[in-house]
């Protein structure tokens, strides 16, 4: 059940360029919270920004109910967001959505991110490690300058790959090359994704012909967060060109089976 | 200290409802507030069959407010008498049904089904800007608005209020089809009709181009709208467009507004429909007001 807390920013810190990691202390948020979950932020108490904004939960930490979100400064709310000193209390509703990573069934796990997308995928990535689980892990990023979290996720990870579409640092090419060389030799028995559409959808259409297991974490323009206004539909597969089906990323997602959604 | 207002026949303990389509039936917000805390809750726009809505994008952010194009996906009438109105029933708060159709068949046969089920009243959607068919195709004039509301009323017996878009030229006129064929109150406004276009894609925000604005930055539209209709008509105001505090409600009812909805307003703050009903009693404390009626439509004109 989602609720409203007031959550102390204890630490921040600018990871690159424009890419802020806030840690809050939230343990009504941190205490239910599921893997894939995620939280909306009032960025100011004023009208102007309007929307609170979705942003992922990136790590939590069960006993001292801390949470660690991070973000890109995109625009005016998370430039307000950016702004705030350690020692405010800011405004968080979580935990929200009912689509979260499940790895249980699995022991084969890969996780691929791109982009800013990587962040929700470390809380997935440790608790499956800790788990005992083989844990594969590929990010892929536009270039050197927007590698982040590089280490968090090699030690968080059994198997790590880290691309650039450059090649101006570690491998160059694609991330889901990789991933699906592994695939074919085994390594992989389900995938866990998350980065910018086109990456999903190669992920999604190598699933499906790989016939493997795999979750996509998707975003869409959200307002509430709750599942009331309905704004974030993604189409569910089932739909036909005459009567289109849809499911909504903040209630049934964010994290959807990759054969039930159209994206 | 008297907050109980009756809106065209419908008892609620506080001016305060929540706006259709903001709010849901109720359930999510159920797990923030004891809903009974409400005068009352206008449930999402709900339709005789079940509507899949728009192509997402279906909302983006603007100055003060957003746009929504949300095309009212509900799941119809069935579901909900099936299913969340034995849920709202739980709360002792008044259940008025937003009520949408593409023909005027369709809202007929749809209010014909609401009369027998256990809610307090109607609100009828004339004004949903972002439907192809009905809804504000009837709203925008003062014939389409009279036919319709005639035509429900004839099978309605449960208060009927309208609800009217602000995307016309004499909002007057249409509250006043809205008196002339029966009904029992009005509401308003809907959202106003709006684009943003994305200057990096060039093309708008939300897929169906166009969307209905709301927030705050309506909020002096819709005050200066209710404020035209309490002179125009007898039946009470439902009045709602950018509420998000008690000032904001009390303001609406300075000008004329029998009692108010928070909308968009939910979206940004939970407990923004709670905290609401607070300012106002705050208000009624600051100005010695002992009952909350009397206040209604009391802004002297300069």
């Amino acid at each position: 059940m989602p609720v409203n807390e007031k959550a102390k920013l204890v630490a921040k810190e600018e990871l690159i360029l424009g890419i802020f990691k806030f840690s809050v202390v939230a343990p009504e948020i941190v205490e239910q919270a599921k893997t894939g979950q995620f939280i909306e932020i009032r960025v100011n108490d004023d009208i102007e920004p309007f929307l609170r904004r979705p942003i992922s939960i990136h790590n939590m930490d069960r006993k001292s109910g801390k949470l660690e979100f991070i973000f890109q400064v995109k625009g005016k709310g998370t430039e307000i967001l950016a702004k705030r000193n350690v020692g405010d209390l800011i405004d968080v509703v979580g935990p929200l959505g009912n689509g979260n990573f499940d790895y249980s069934k699995y022991e084969k796990i890969g996780i691929i991110g791109g982009g800013i997308g990587v962040f929700p995928l470390y809380e997935l990535a440790k608790n499956a490690k800790n788990d005992g689980k083989d844990v594969s892990i590929y990010l892929g990023f536009r270039n050197k300058d927007l590698v982040v979290l590089e280490d968090e996720f090699k030690n968080v990870s059994t198997n790590f790959i880290l691309t650039t579409d450059d090649g101006s640092y570690s491998k160059k090419g694609f991330a889901i090359d990789f991933l699906k060389e592994d695939i074919e030799n085994g390594k992989v028995d389900s995938i866990y994704a998350c980065g910018p559409l086109p990456m999903l959808k190669a992920v999604q259409k190598l699933a499906i012909e790989k016939n493997i297991p795999c979750q996509l974490s998707l975003e869409e323009k959200m307002a509430c967060g709750l599942g009331v206004c309905l704004g974030c539909a993604v189409k569910t597969s089932d739909s036909t060109k005459e009567a289109p089906q849809y499911k909504h990323v903040c209630k049934n997602g964010p994290v959807f089976d990759a054969k039930d959604v159209e994206i | 200290m008297n907050t109980k207002v009756n809106l065209a026949g419908i008892e609620m303990k506080n001016p305060v409802t929540v706006a259709s389509g903001t709010f849901g039936y109720g359930r999510e917000y159920s797990e923030f507030f004891d809903l009974s805390k409400l005068g009352g809750i206008i449930t999402k726009g709900t339709s005789l069959k079940p509507r899949s809505g728009n192509k997402p994008a279906r909302v983006c952010e603007t100055a003060s407010g957003m746009l929504n194009s949300i095309g009212l996906q509900n799941p119809g009438v069935e579901y909900f008498a099936e299913n969340d109105l034995p849920f709202l029933r739980k709360y002792d708060t008044a259940i008025i049904v937003n009520a949408c159709g593409s023909s005027i068949d369709e809202y007929v046969e749809l209010c014909r089904i609401l009369n027998t089920l256990d809610i307090d009243g109607v609100e009828l959607n004339l004004s949903c800007p972002n439907v192809k068919a009905g809804c504000m195709a009837f709203g925008n004039t003062y014939e389409g608005v009279k036919q319709v509301t005639s035509e429900v009323r004839k099978v309605l017996d449960k208060p009927l209020i309208v609800k009217l878009t602000p995307n016309v030229t004499d909002i007057a006129s249409i509250a006043k089809a809205v008196e002339d064929a029966g009904a029992d109150g009005v509401s308003l406004i809907n959202t106003l009709l709006g684009m943003k276009i994305d200057i990096n894609k060039r093309r708008p925000m939300l897929a169906n181009n166009t969307g209905g604005l709301s927030g705050p930055a309506i909020k002096p539209v819709a005050v200066r709208m209710v404020y035209q209709v309490a002179q125009a008509v007898n039946i009470p105001i439902l009045g709602m467009g950018g509420i998000v505090n008690g000032d904001d409600a009390i303001e609406f009812m300075l000008a004329g507004a029998n009692a108010i909805s928070i909308g968009a307003g939910n979206f940004i703050d939970p407990y923004t429909s709670v905290n609401t009903v607070k300012g106002i009693e705050d208000y009624m404390k600051k100005f010695n007001i002992d009952d909350i009626n009397s206040i209604v439509g009391t802004a002297e004109m300069n």
